[in-house]
């Protein structure tokens, strides 16, 4: 059960990657490619262990950076500090609530493409960047903000549907049942 | 897992990845190329499904819209051949004048037409992944045009089976350029703006150079990369003086489409 949501989190950070690159080319439409690995990242941090968490931020981070122009590595960083911040706070939150998934999930999109391009003006390199930055921040944000209680519903149900089911374990004892009647 | 094993392996994994922000370029690009291979089975049933949607639609079409597609193909191929014959006089003209003014020979460009299978999902980059690699003979700097023959870029990393293009109005992407209008005034194309991807800025124009909207801005012979007169797009507003007021600055609007590519050809030499 724990080894397939693992697995799960990990293909759903590969296909995320691959996807929004691809079919969920969001630029024509809303001016800013949205980002679901900040979002991913709430979900595994607030319901995954620590290695779970390093595993993202480094495989999820390597994976967005091979099919971007960035140097490996840029991407890692940003994720692994929203992890380990969310990670040893995982009881003090809300987290089955749909709000604070929201909350979460905004506050983790809008911080990881700002130390991402913290990082790159801190290695030289010039990325694009401008007035309209601020539009594209904001679309990030409020897109990750919707994509993390749809990563937490979608895992769950893929986690019920594939998962073991609990053994429901019952009171009911045949040599205790008290029979009623006259025999 | 205690608190000093947590902070330890936070701690690991974040020196390990500030190391590989400092990998050397070759070293980067080869590391990239390996993660790159985990995506081919997900690019092959991307190709897969476009292929069957591209025959899908091909079995929809009907025999009178095939046949008026055919007319209007004949009727263009027509008129290319004509254009060919044309071309090839003014080339062997060209060619003899070169020889007569003892001038430089030019080489003669190749091309070769790729497939758009990859779009950067930073919004800070404009790149764009093809299906061409080192296998079908590309290599770094190469010129890549539009369909429709519009300068769209140079490529900027290959790996046997893909390559990086990065596209006009990226940072990484100068584009020595001339304004084809009374006076052919130089200049350099940039950088883009961030919300409207089909402007970019031509800058390091003269003080004194005479631009007006509906110029066309063509690659210079300046550049070793691009070959020259190949276009880049229109100037769209009247200049404007830089922040050094030694340099004017303009707007141009770009001629290829960079938003909706599906297929570009790349020049080879």
């Amino acid at each position: 059960m724990i080894t397939l949501s693992k697995i799960l989190i990990l293909l759903g950070a590969l296909l995320a990657v691959f996807l929004q690159g691809t079919l969920l080319n969001m630029r024509p439409l809303l001016g800013a490619q949205i980002d679901l690995l900040p979002a991913l990242m709430v979900y595994t941090a607030l319901t995954c262990g620590p290695l779970m968490m390093v595993a993202l931020a480094g495989a999820g981070g390597l994976l967005f950076d091979t099919l971007s122009a960035n140097p490996p590595g840029v991407s890692v960083l940003p994720l692994l500090l929203i992890g380990a911040l969310l990670q040893p706070r995982r009881d003090l939150l809300l987290r089955d609530q749909v709000y604070a998934q929201f909350v979460l999930g905004l506050t983790a999109s809008a911080a990881a493409p700002l130390c991402a391009v913290l990082l790159l003006l801190t290695l030289d390199q010039s990325p694009l960047l401008g007035w309209g930055s601020l539009w594209q921040w904001a679309v990030v944000s409020v897109a990750g903000g919707g994509a993390a209680p749809m990563f937490y519903a979608l895992f769950g149900r893929l986690n019920q549907a594939l998962g073991y089911r609990p053994v429901t374990e019952s009171s009911f004892r045949a040599d205790r049942e008290i029979r009623r009647g006259r025999n | 897992m205690s608190k000093r094993s947590y902070y330890i392996l936070v701690g690991l994994a974040a020196v390990l990845a500030l190391l590989m922000l400092n990998l050397p370029g070759p070293t980067a690009v080869r590391l990239k190329a390996v993660l790159g291979s985990v995506f081919l089975p997900l690019f092959g049933l991307a190709d897969g499904a476009h292929r069957l949607a591209e025959k899908t639609g091909d079995h929809l079409q009907t025999k009178s819209e095939l046949i008026a597609a055919n007319a209007a193909l004949t009727r263009q191929n027509q008129a290319l051949r004509l254009e060919v014959v044309e071309a090839r006089a003014l080339a062997s003209e060209n060619e003899r004048l070169r020889q007569l003014v003892n001038w430089q020979k030019q080489n003669r460009w190749r091309v070769r037409l790729a497939r758009v299978i990859y779009r950067d999902p930073a919004n800070w980059w404009r790149t764009l992944q093809i299906d061409l690699g080192t296998r079908e003979g590309l290599s770094n700097d190469l010129p890549v045009l539009s369909p429709e023959g519009f300068l769209i870029g140079r490529v900027l990393t290959v790996n046997p089976t893909k390559a990086q293009v990065v596209l006009v109005g990226d940072p990484n992407c100068k584009v020595p350029a001339v304004v084809e209008g009374d006076v052919r005034s130089q200049g350099i194309i940039a950088g883009g703006r961030v919300f409207d991807g089909s402007f970019v800025e031509l800058s390091n124009l003269p003080t004194h150079a005479k631009v007006k909207p509906g110029d066309r801005v063509v690659t210079s012979e300046l550049s070793r990369l691009y070959p020259r007169g190949i276009q880049i797009g229109v100037i769209a507003e009247a200049p404007w003086l830089a922040e050094s007021r030694l340099v004017q600055e303009v707007g141009v609007k770009l001629s290829a489409n960079l938003g909706s590519l599906e297929e570009v050809w790349v020049l080879f030499q």
